[in-house]
């Protein structure tokens, strides 16, 4: 019996409570995300931003929460009844399934897998369904055509995006991501792969739906896009979903090219810091990056977000592949 | 270990039970979602053999890309599958054919593999242990070193598949206007504004 114990019921305690100590806050930062986003943008654009619940407006998010909680959960009598409700929950359990790998410090991580890089990557690729059978299932001329931009939309920028992450492996030599952060302990790769973390970083913009790539819900011209004939629960769900995947993109970045963990220098005040601090930091680093792109940047046309994706991206990043492994081999730097 | 095997047990009926709901779902669009509930049981199947870069590569390629053009071309073409499948009976001889040809050939290959393990050796190459290698870098090393040439080839046919694909499929379109970045870009001030002066009374 205590065997029993020691080798099912203590570790799967242990296992669940370090997926709650992720996910709690991993869910109020998705709500201050929210919450940063209306106050940054305002700030950009000389206006106040929410400053009415709460002291500065910080109980937005929360009442934001309780609004959609507490309206009806209405289902388009034309709707596919199974695969509408499931999609919002594919794609918010997706956005939360990935944070599993994430090293937040040395040690800091839930499950330290030697594919770590791959699995962020196949889950990243998996987010298309949850929007491909919203807009399907909604059977609605707006959701369809939003669904069906923003798959061609994330299947093309994964492209691109690959073949950045295949550039740092070069430099890594392995697929675990501890041991890509930890090759960055003496230079940032965002240094000498600073072309490629452009690229990445617009492929993520891409990725996620975000502004200037937002056509997916382009509100001038689809409405809103895949979400149209969501309410309620079922939308708050996209939308948890879409703000958790901005964070994990952001936190991807960190990982592949800011360093993850560590100190910009390993010297006496920096390295006081514990890591998980600077991986925050870094993230709300990015993520901010992010809001300001949005507020600066009008809607790329989608004939133009193609050619971006298709005809300047995948080039670039495959030449990227050739000349930095080149480069690397070149100069007998191989790990 | 029971778990396992417990999990085992789990992915392999999921993954059966997918594909019997590939063929037997009424509603195409269904069919390739189960197709894809198949593909991802089968790479929980592949991590459990310990196979994870398989596993992984099973996601982004076949899930993530792959399924999704299915999907597309599912949801865009507006065929009556119903009566696409009034010809069954007529398509199962050939189809029952090719099934049993399949069987036949697995049988023979994992017969002879369990029968006598030297039949295998010649074909395959050697397997370091799983401990000194991890599976990504055995991959590696096999596919780019043993079997280059025969790597380079795959790449080459998916290759000219995609250019006779585009070749078979592509128009061009008289009359049709392209925005052309490069010579929106290289415009200069001069050629693109001209600056008059209109005397007043006269016009331009």
């Amino acid at each position: 019996m205590a065997e029993f114990w020691a080798t099912y019921v203590w570790p799967t305690v242990v296992i669940v409570a370090a997926i709650v100590a992720i996910l709690v806050p991993l869910l109020l930062s998705v709500a201050y995300l929210t919450y940063a986003e209306r106050k940054v943008i305002g700030a950009m654009q000389m206006r106040k931003g929410p400053n009415v619940v709460g002291p500065f407006g910080l109980l937005q998010p929360i009442a934001d929460g309780l609004k959609l909680l507490t309206k009806e959960t209405i289902i388009p009598s034309g709707a596919n009844k199974v695969m509408f409700l499931i999609a919002p929950m594919f794609t918010f359990s997706l956005s939360l399934v990935a944070w599993a790998v994430m090293p937040f410090g040395a040690g800091l991580v839930l499950a330290d897998i030697n594919v770590g890089i791959l699995y962020l990557f196949a889950i990243s690729s998996l987010g298309v369904y949850g929007i491909i059978m919203a807009g399907w299932a909604s059977n609605s001329r707006y959701a369809f055509f939003g669904a069906l931009r923003a798959a061609a939309q994330m299947v093309s920028y994964e492209v691109s995006m690959g073949f950045v992450i295949i550039t740092v492996l070069v430099f890594v030599g392995s697929l675990r991501l501890t041991d890509i952060v930890l090759a960055q302990e003496n230079l940032w790769f965002a240094i000498p792969l600073f072309p490629m973390f452009i690229i990445f970083f617009v492929s993520t913009l891409a990725e996620t739906n975000r502004a200037p790539f937002d056509l997916p819900e382009a509100e001038a011209e689809l409405v809103a896009g895949y979400n149209v004939e969501y309410s309620s629960m079922t939308f708050a769900l996209f939308f948890l979903g879409e703000y958790a995947n901005m964070i994990l993109m952001c936190a991807m970045t960190v990982v592949l090219f800011l360093g993850g963990w560590l100190p910009p220098l390993d010297v006496a005040p920096l390295n006081w810091i514990p890591g998980p601090v600077w991986f925050a930091l870094k993230v709300a680093a990015v993520l901010f990056v992010f809001l300001w792109v949005r507020a600066t940047f009008p809607r790329y046309r989608y004939d133009q977000l193609m050619r971006l994706g298709w005809k300047v991206f995948l080039p670039l990043s495959l030449a990227g592949v050739a000349v930095y492994s080149g480069a690397l081999v070149a100069l007998g730097w191989v790990p | 270990m029971i778990i396992a095997n417990l999990a085992f047990y789990l992915f392999a009926s999921v993954t059966v039970a997918a594909a019997v709901m590939v063929i037997c779902a009424r509603n195409p669009v269904h069919s390739v979602l189960f197709l894809v509930l198949a593909f991802f049981n089968s790479a929980g199947l592949f991590v459990l053999m310990g196979a994870e870069f398989l596993a992984m590569i099973l996601i982004v390629v076949y899930v993530g890309a792959v399924a999704v053009l299915f999907l597309f071309v599912v949801m865009m073409l507006d065929i009556n599958f119903v009566a696409l499948r009034e010809g069954f009976l007529q398509y199962l001889p050939t189809g029952g054919l090719i099934g049993l040809i399949l069987l036949a050939e697995l049988v023979l290959v994992i017969g002879g593999w369990s029968i006598e393990a030297e039949i295998a050796v010649p074909a395959s190459a050697p397997i370091p242990a799983p401990a000194e290698l991890s599976n990504t870098e055995a991959l590696g090393g096999v596919l780019y070193t043993r079997y280059a040439y025969l790597f380079q080839a795959a790449g080459v046919i998916l290759l000219i598949a995609m250019v006779g694909s585009i070749v078979l499929t592509h128009r061009v379109r008289p009359g049709v206007r392209k925005q052309r970045i490069s010579r929106q870009i290289s415009r200069t001030r001069e050629e693109a504004v001209e600056l008059k002066k209109v005397s007043p009374g006269e016009g331009a």
